[in-house]
């Protein structure tokens, strides 16, 4: 099988990032590799960089991964989760301006017919634009 | 002439401490035009600062700012963690370089306000953290070296605390609420005053 675009959830719930998971199961299956994380170190509504981290890593595709997420404080603890991945994978990572829920599914469902990186990002934001 | 170690540690134990005590302030203000979390978040961020106190202050001065940064990065669980995190890695990146405290104060406060601003793509005025941090950084520009710095430090953080009132919120979560932010203070400038207040209250202690 070659390798497929991998998939992160980030939201400030962690009901809603799994929901999200599970919807994009429903519509990929096996397919594509999706890892979601929510809520603060704490348990509470937040999100959390080394749990962001972590999720990168169980998505990790030589494709690079995409992450999906909801309220500001999700995108900016992501783009520090992904600065402070190792050097290497850093380049392979983007989070994209999308909505999570939508975004996610058709983020998935376009890596899992083989689509790069730029062009899973793309038909996530394109949900974003005007 | 530069920072002793001890000095470094007790100043930091205050900061957190400071920080730590003002969190149902910090947590209130958040209540009123954001998602409530702030004093919490950053409670949660300095107590693992100050759980690592000692092994933080045993590091030179560039590398212990750096774990204070990751620290909070890594504890906070909100917006609030990358940019205090990015504003204390980059004064550790700007003392890793060629500067050095305290005599470059000013361009290593620089450096964080630098990384403060590119982390939430803001700016002064957007009712942020950021209204407190470049007012202050510029004191520190133009008082660098005169006595009554400290002074001159905690007054302007005091007074730019409260012109984040009249405005209204263009970026973070006070942003949703559009006109209806106007007339709070903003959360983060707040907890940038409590974090330069209790330096500048360590520093006039100790002359």
């Amino acid at each position: 099988m070659t390798d497929t675009v991998g998939i992160v959830i980030v939201s400030h719930s962690r009901d809603i990032a799994k929901g999200t998971a599970d919807m994009v199961r429903q519509m990929v299956g096996s397919e594509v590799k999706v890892a979601f994380c929510g809520g603060n170190p704490d348990g509470g509504l937040g999100t959390s960089v080394p749990l962001i981290i972590d999720a990168i890593n169980d998505a990790w595709s030589s494709k690079g991964v995409a992450v999906l997420v909801d309220l500001g404080g999700a995108e900016t603890n992501s783009e520090m989760a992904v600065e402070m991945l190792e050097p290497a994978r850093r380049d392979l990572v983007v989070v994209c301006n999308a909505p999570i829920v939508e975004g996610a599914v058709m983020a998935a469902t376009e890596a899992a017919g083989g689509s790069s990186l730029a062009q899973v990002r793309a038909v996530a934001e394109e949900l974003s634009a005007d | 002439m530069s920072v002793q170690p001890e000095t470094f540690k007790s100043l930091l134990k205050a900061a957190a401490e400071q920080v730590i005590a003002s969190a149902p302030e910090l947590t209130s203000l958040d209540q009123a035009i954001g998602d409530g979390d702030h004093g919490t978040n950053m409670k949660r961020g300095f107590e693992a600062v100050l759980g690592k106190l000692d092994a933080i202050s045993a590091q030179p001065l560039n590398e212990a700012f750096k774990a204070i940064g990751k620290t909070l990065v890594m504890t906070v669980g909100g917006a609030s963690g990358p940019l205090y995190g990015s504003f204390f890695l980059a004064a550790g990146e700007a003392l890793s370089q060629d500067k050095h405290l305290p005599d470059d104060l000013a361009d290593v406060f620089g450096s964080g306000v630098d990384a403060v601003s590119a982390r939430g793509r803001s700016q002064a005025g957007e009712k942020t953290m950021l209204d407190v941090l470049v007012p202050v950084l510029e004191t520190l520009k133009a008082g660098a070296g005169q006595p009554d710095l400290i002074a001159r430090v905690r007054i302007t953080a005091a007074e730019a605390v409260e012109r984040t009132v009249p405005m209204q919120a263009t970026k973070g979560r006070a942003s949703f609420l559009g006109a209806r932010s106007v007339g709070h203070v903003d959360p983060g400038a707040r907890s940038s005053c409590v974090l330069l207040h209790a330096v500048c209250a360590g520093l006039e202690a100790r002359q």
